[in-house]
């Protein structure tokens, strides 16, 4: 695979949130507004193009019985890194992000990269790849969140349209509550379906199993990834 | 001492759904919802562990990260913790309680990663609870991800059979079913301090 394939085959192919199903956690619980989403998208993808560089370096010395308990440690530590640095010197978005900061450590996205990449792959590759699925991430994030936005604050990246243009309907409360985030999310996912249609490709039916981390235990029990 | 215990599970139950409005531990929510035993094997996996992890990492927190001043490892000290635990659990339960392997078995290793374990011990230590309302707000929880799995595994199952249009097959129509499971739990809003408020 050229480098060029190797990071941009995460932004739009195989984007882990509209296509692998990945991350849906903070995709809905970080997007009420667009800049909240690129915020969490930029952390995330930080720590993902970090821990897949420690990773693929140390992919010789980790046991594979307990690699996953080694990659949740490097993740963790990036976590602890990236929430220091919010906390610094963006408050505000410290703040919004919330416990959702944290919980990067357990995105599967991260893990599911650790797992599926890095662990097998040159320092140089596994970063391409960390930041093409981390700007993918960040790309959805911001999508669904500024459909939000607009939906439901009548605002796009904090500017008010009812300000710029004299006018605006009404805000639709609803897209901003949790029940609007599964709508829109299922909705832009609807979208995309219809796009690799028109492309000829297969949409995927089934919810993340693909980039999962936990595929090959999963795949190990009866039934396999159908018993989910 | 009571009324505060009830307010904190009914809360963590219903007006604050973990999955419904907290949006935590959505993966399992979407994936394991197909079938309502597997709905209900889940359930009382998520439940077992997030009581376990809390009771868990309560003294760690308590009595090791905050004497030492340590409190920004928590993450770290909290997600070994969780993996570390889940596969004691297992072994010991493959060893010497077989039917409740043979009931969890298989949702213990995804619960490692499931962020909803991961947050509910991080809330507790946000929110400042001690051991006991830990435990039960970690019980409220768990019942609340099985409550909204259950539920949903049933709606599911209609969806599968309804007829819906191409592009929505699939995945879109079950986020929008979820949507609509989660505007019903909206209607919780305000119980808790209407009832013990």
């Amino acid at each position: 695979m050229s480098n060029f394939k190797t990071f941009s085959k995460g932004i739009l192919e195989e984007n882990p949130v509209l296509v692998m199903l990945l991350g849906t956690c903070p995709t809905l619980a970080t997007t009420t507004l667009a800049s909240t989403g690129v915020g969490m998208g930029l952390a995330t993808t930080f720590v993902l193009v970090c821990s897949n560089i420690v990773i693929s370096m140390l992919k010789r010395v980790i046991p594979k019985e307990v690699r996953l308990p080694c990659f949740i440690v490097v993740i963790a530590g990036f976590v602890t890194f990236v929430s220091f640095i919010l906390q610094a010197y963006i408050p505000d978005l410290y703040d919004s992000l919330g416990i959702f900061l944290s919980l990067i450590v357990v995105n599967c996205i991260i893990l599911g990269r650790a797992e599926m990449f890095a662990s097998k792959n040159k320092v140089g590759a596994s970063a391409l790849d960390g930041l093409g699925m981390g700007l993918g991430f960040t790309l959805a994030l911001f999508v669904i969140g500024s459909c939000r936005e607009i939906l439901g604050f009548g605002s796009w990246l904090g500017i008010s349209f009812e300000d710029l243009l004299g006018f605006w309907p009404e805000p639709m409360l609803f897209f901003i509550t949790p029940a609007g985030g599964f709508f829109v999310f299922g909705v832009v996912i609807a979208v995309v379906n219809l796009i690799m249609r028109a492309k000829n490709r297969k949409p995927k039916e089934k919810i993340g199993c693909e980039g999962c981390p936990h595929k090959a235990e999963c795949t190990k029990q009866e039934g396999g990834c159908d018993a989910c | 001492m009571l009324k505060e215990m009830l307010v904190i599970l009914f809360s963590a139950i219903l007006v604050d759904n973990f999955v419904l409005s907290k949006f935590m531990g959505i993966c399992p929510f979407l994936g394991v919802s197909k079938k309502m035993d597997s709905a209900v094997g889940m359930g009382g996996a998520v439940i077992f562990v997030m009581l376990m992890a809390s009771a868990m990492t309560y003294p760690i927190y308590e009595y090791l990260l905050v004497p030492y001043h340590l409190e920004y490892l928590n993450t770290m000290a909290f997600i070994l913790v969780i993996a570390l635990f889940v596969q004691l659990v297992e072994i010991i339960l493959k060893r010497y309680i077989k039917p409740l392997y043979n009931a969890l078995g298989v949702y213990l290793p995804l619960i490692t990663t499931n962020c909803a374990v991961l947050g509910v011990t991080l809330l507790n230590v946000e929110n400042e609870y001690n051991f006991l309302s830990s435990m039960v707000n970690s019980l409220g929880a768990g019942l609340g991800f099985t409550l909204a799995l259950i539920l949903f595994a049933g709606v599911r199952e209609r969806v599968e059979a309804a007829d819906v249009p191409q592009a929505f097959k699939g995945v879109p129509i079950t986020l929008v079913a979820a949507s609509i499971v989660a505007v019903s739990f909206m209607g919780f809003n305000g119980l808790v301090t209407g009832i013990f408020g």
